[in-house]
């Protein structure tokens, strides 16, 4: 690999300096993609500035009864928090669904909101990839695309995000707190990630420099809402997801009263299926309307040659989701 | 080992040898030993599938600090012989498949050797490629043999007629993908190269991870202009082959090479992951046209099972794919083919029961279909079938009780609650029963030799064989403490090294077979001469034994494999909740590693059926999904209820030792039977492996939402 040299941060700000002032610098948190990649050759910074060490790492409550997850809190740690197992099961079974025991250990919670397509021809450096080297081409295209996207995707690529995590706090309208050199800012994770459009080299909207030192949740989701995430994959553990839904819904008298659906393996980004939950709002309960609401989300639906089996999937995927959650699984159906 | 059977122990347990050395961290792989002023080896590889490098510029890889040699076609020491091309590394300016070696450099640490690869720039002239299997057999070559030595073709009786006259008939494509055999441990080769005084007298020690030192030896010998006694191959732990140990491949000659230019520094080379998706070996795709016809009793009158596979356009390697079909049921009219297209893709080479893994997935799958075609239970359908003789041969067998395999399984397996496909629901999930026959050639190598030493005390067994993780630290010392009539620590075992007395391969499940034979006849030979109370430093050796009535008998080993598969019925998921192995396979020598070996194997098949399959990308000419990450294999999660029992009969008409092979049996009828019960779950019939979600999805199709209305998908 490419030569480098590493520092290790003591403050935010001192990080965000580090990097800020250097073009070739990066931050390295848990290293499980970065280091892969710098193996790989896919990037080749010449400063790692080492973030670990910044007093990021804690779980706290916040003033409107939310909670502040540090940007370092291990995914492990995460997941088994009492307060994200207690208040926000959905979060804590979309971490559980990601990567493997080892890797959940090491990745922190700025680094899987970060982490980088898993694309086979973004992670080849000998085939042409537009988000590796902008303007060479998107090799997936024609290609191997089973992983990639079927919703806002562009000519220029289709890779997905491959977070579990970030599309449950998409669900739950988490927002990021971020460093930048002018100061601190919040971002909603659904604005974090972008669509590629013609810049698919950028992941996210944030600048060099900036810095993620927390996401916040919103108060829990409370008293008759139900939730769950589903993630759909070849093998029982440690593969990225065919299809993932994160899903809440509220059922008032036979009807849906209220819902939060974001869908994973299918986008850019994590995908917040608006368009299904404005179709839900006071439908009744029923594989009938579950059905009508993925179809309107999953209606702008582009698939290329190889992934269309992921229209259906995603589709059955999110009444199997929604029917589980009105109580409606097994022999009752 | 509470788990393990009450019934069918014929040896007793005897923990690993090596396990404390394996667990501690201190056995010595490959890459780990220890040898002064090492230096790392990271390839150059050809980033088009095929053409000519025209220009290749290496300079900015040399200015680099710590780089000691970079080797290119233009300055790689010449090879003696380069008629196998595989093995004519660095030889020429050809590219004959994506991800070919044409150089490497040589530097102080891993890091700067892969540092300045990626610095040096190569210029192509591109030729067209042909990379993807064609789906049908125009203008293909009929190989001359298929791999093991058998025919081609063959034929008996009118096929033709059979088929047109059948009553019931299976008439169906089964395609299986390209699979990589991704051992945990990377192919590894150290490499030290002494010139001598520059008259032939040249040698070279290599520390690698293979399946066989003799055969790494012999085979680079007159590559390399070497006296086989000029090269010495040292491999004492090995992290796993599954076949692709079994023969030297290109890596070796690239550090061979390497070391030339080192000035007398060791250089040490691990493939990484992604490498040894195109350099070591694979099993090839297939699509395999089936058809049986019987009668409406579900008696075979015919049996015709055609394969296309493909193998590398600069060396042969052809499947033996419909090899077991030949050999498996009784029917008068049968005929078998093999066509071979030869593509830009990199060299196949022995996976895991190569041919009868592919084959017999596509036999017993077909086989399921005709039960149903017939109204018949699956198992009665092969009892119906059952063949007196070797159907192919003539030849009585040596042993053969498939039928019992059946019976004992059906009975722990409770496949007398089997449905109708589709009939059996469990929540959201699908529930179903599959079976499939299993069965595998039960090989004696000969060409090996045994030495026994009696010194300090102890009996020292020499022959160098390998251990590739299936136990054969413990098994052969324990075969030799029972020979000799000692406890097995009154033994030790010495292997993996060509300083031993020559052994065969490790390789079509017949080491234990054969070495143990060796073994036996040593200490024989040994005691003939040296009595029971033999003198300090006393020797004796000998060769394998001709087993005389063994050309008498066609001799295979055989397995009924049951599965209990779900299938979402929304998704498309599929979990194997339950696995169950019946074997015949003569005597077992030792229960906890031989069941490890057939629990490995059946885990290996349950693979085989839901996950693996590498992508060849038909543009490129790579496979793309070339990582743990993207290839699929089973993860703990996966394996849930999986167990292998053996039956109680020793078979001593397949050799002295009375044991036959049990390395891959494990995985021969186990693709079939995990899709089978998919079918039996879900009603749908996938014939293309993997059999993914999207698949299952796809083909079911006739509701939006997944019907819980029929109880199918």
């Amino acid at each position: 690999m490419k030569p480098f040299d590493y520092q290790r941060a003591t403050t935010p700000d001192g990080a965000v300096a580090l990097v800020s002032d250097r073009p070739g610098a990066v931050y390295l948190a848990g290293g499980t993609n970065l280091v892969d990649h710098l193996r790989l050759g896919i990037v080749g910074p010449d400063l790692l500035v080492d973030v670990n060490r910044l007093p990021l790492d804690e779980v706290g409550a916040t003033e409107d009864g939310g909670l502040r997850i540090g940007a370092n809190v291990r995914n492990s740690d995460l997941a088994a928090h009492p307060a994200i197992r207690r208040d926000y099961p959905m979060l804590a079974q979309a971490l559980l669904a990601g990567a493997s025991g080892q890797i959940r250990n090491a990745a922190t919670t700025a680094g899987n909101l970060l982490q980088r397509t898993r694309c086979v021809y973004f992670q080849d450096v000998t085939t042409p990839c537009n988000k590796r080297d902008p303007g060479s081409g998107c090799t997936a295209i024609g290609g191997y695309t089973r992983y990639h996207a079927i919703l806002g995707a562009s000519e220029h690529c289709i890779a997905v995000h491959p977070s579990d995590m970030a599309v449950a706090m998409v669900a739950l309208d988490a927002t990021v707190a971020v460093l930048g050199r002018n100061g601190e800012r919040s971002i909603p994770v659904e604005e974090l990630h972008r669509l590629p459009g013609d810049h698919p080299e950028r992941d996210t909207v944030l600048e060099h420099g900036d810095l993620i030192t927390a996401v916040v949740l919103p108060p829990p989701l409370g008293a008759g809402w139900r939730c769950t995430y589903r993630k759909v994959r070849d093998r029982a553990s440690y593969a990225f997801a065919l299809v993932s839904v994160a899903a809440a819904i509220r059922v008032e008298d036979g009807r849906v009263a209220d819902s939060r659906i974001s869908l994973g393996g299918v986008a850019h980004k994590p995908w917040r299926a608006v368009k299904a939950e404005d179709a839900l709002r006071g439908a009744v309960v029923g594989d009938e309307s579950f059905a009508a609401a993925a179809g309107a989300e999953l209606a702008a639906a582009s698939p290329v040659e190889g992934n269309e089996f992921k229209v259906p999937m995603a589709r059955r995927t999110i009444v199997s989701v929604l029917r589980e959650l009105a109580g409606q699984s097994g022999e009752s159906r | 080992m509470t788990d393990l059977p009450a019934s069918g122990i014929h040896g007793h347990p005897h923990r690993r040898i090596d396990g404390r050395a394996k667990v501690l961290g201190t056995a010595t792989y490959a890459f780990e030993q220890d040898v002064d002023a090492a230096t790392y080896l990271y390839p150059l590889q050809a980033t088009i599938a095929r053409g000519r490098v025209r220009r290749i510029d290496t300079s900015a890889a040399e200015a680099l600090d710590g780089v000691v040699a970079v080797l290119t076609h233009l300055n790689a020491p010449r090879l003696a012989d380069t008629d196998d091309k595989e093995y004519a590394v660095c030889q020429s300016d050809e590219v004959a498949f994506r991800g070919q070696f044409i150089g490497a450099v040589v530097a102080e640490t891993q890091e700067v050797a892969r540092h300045a690869a990626s610095l040096v720039s190569v210029e192509y002239d591109e030729q067209p490629h042909q990379v993807v299997l064609p789906d049908d057999d125009k203008g293909l070559d009929d190989p001359d043999e298929v791999n093991a030595g058998y025919p081609s073709d063959t034929a008996q009786g009118d096929v033709g007629a059979a088929l047109a006259d059948a009553e019931r008939l299976v008439d169906e494509t089964y395609s299986t993908p390209m699979e990589h055999n991704n051992p945990m441990e990377p192919h590894t080769s150290v490499a030290i190269w002494s010139a001598g005084s520059g008259d032939g007298d040249a040698s070279l020690l290599l520390y690698d991870s293979t399946q066989g030192v003799h055969s790494v030896r012999r085979t680079l010998a007159p590559v390399l202009g070497l006296k086989p006694e000029r090269i010495r191959v040292v491999s004492p732990y090995v992290g796993g082959g599954f076949g692709s140990k079994g023969l030297p491949h290109a890596h070796n000659v690239l550090v061979a090479l390497a070391a030339q230019l080192t000035g007398g520094r060791p250089v040490k080379f691990a493939l990484t992951r992604q490498q040894m998706f195109t350099l070591v070996g694979y099993r090839t795709p297939t699509i395999q046209r089936i058809r049986l016809a019987a009668d409406g009793d579900g008696r075979l009158t015919g049996i015709c099972h055609d394969v296309i596979e493909q193998t590398s356009r600069i060396k042969e390697f052809a499947e033996q794919t419909a090899t077991a079909t030949r050999m498996m049921y009784a029917a008068p009219n049968r005929r078998t083919s093999h066509r071979l297209a030869r593509l830009d893709v990199p060299i196949p080479s022995w996976m895991r029961a190569p041919g009868e893994a592919p084959g017999m997935a596509g036999l017993e799958m077909a086989m399921d279909e005709l039960a149903e075609r017939c109204s018949l239970d699956p198992i009665e359908l092969r009892v119906r079938n059952e063949p007196d003789i070797d159907p192919d041969s003539g030849k009585r067998w040596s042993g053969r009780h498939l039928v019992e395999c059946f019976r004992t399984g059906a009975e722990r397996f409770g496949w007398a609650d089997r449905g109708e496909p589709g009939a059996r629901r469990d929540g959201d999930w699908l529930v179903g029963l599959g079976v499939a026959s299993s069965t595998y050639p039960a090989f004696t190598m000969r060409g090996s030799t045994a030495e026994i030493a009696y010194v300090d005390g102890r009996y020292v067994v020499r022959i160098g064989a390998s251990d590739i993780g299936t136990g054969t630290w413990t098994t052969l010392s324990q075969i030799a403490a029972e020979a000799l009539g000692v406890e097995v620590e009154g033994v030790r075992l010495e292997l993996g090294d060509t300083d031993l007395p020559m052994a065969t391969v490790e390789g079509g499940s017949s080491g234990m077979a054969s070495w143990g034979s060796t073994v036996v006849a040593a200490v024989d030979a040994f005691r003939d001469r040296h009595g029971k109370d033999p003198e300090e430093g006393a020797t004796a050796r000998a060769e394998t034994p001709e087993h005389a009535d063994r050309k008498k008998y066609a001799t295979h080993s055989f397995g009924a494999i049951f599965a209990e598969a779900a299938v979402h019925a929304d998704t498309g998921e599929v979990r194997v909740r339950r696995m169950l192995g019946v074997f015949d396979v003569g005597r077992i020598v030792n229960p906890p590693t031989a069941r490890s070996q057939l629990v490995g194997g059946m885990i290996f098949g349950l693979s085989m059926a839901l996950f693996e399959h590498s992508v060849m990308d038909a543009r490129t000419g790579h496979v793309v999904n070339h990582d743990f990450a993207e290839y699929h294999i089973p993860v703990n999660a996966d394996i849930a209820d999986l167990d292998a029992i053996w039956l109680d009969h020793e078979d001593t008409n397949a050799n002295s030792l009375g044991a036959k092979g049990i390395g891959e049996i494990g995985t021969v009828g186990s693709p079939a039977a995990v899709a089978n019960a998919v079918y039996n779950a879900s009603g749908v019939r996938i014939r293309d492996l993997p059999i993914t979600p999207d698949k299952l999805i796809a083909q079911s199709g006739s509701t939006k939402t997944g019907s819980p209305q029929s109880g199918h998908m």
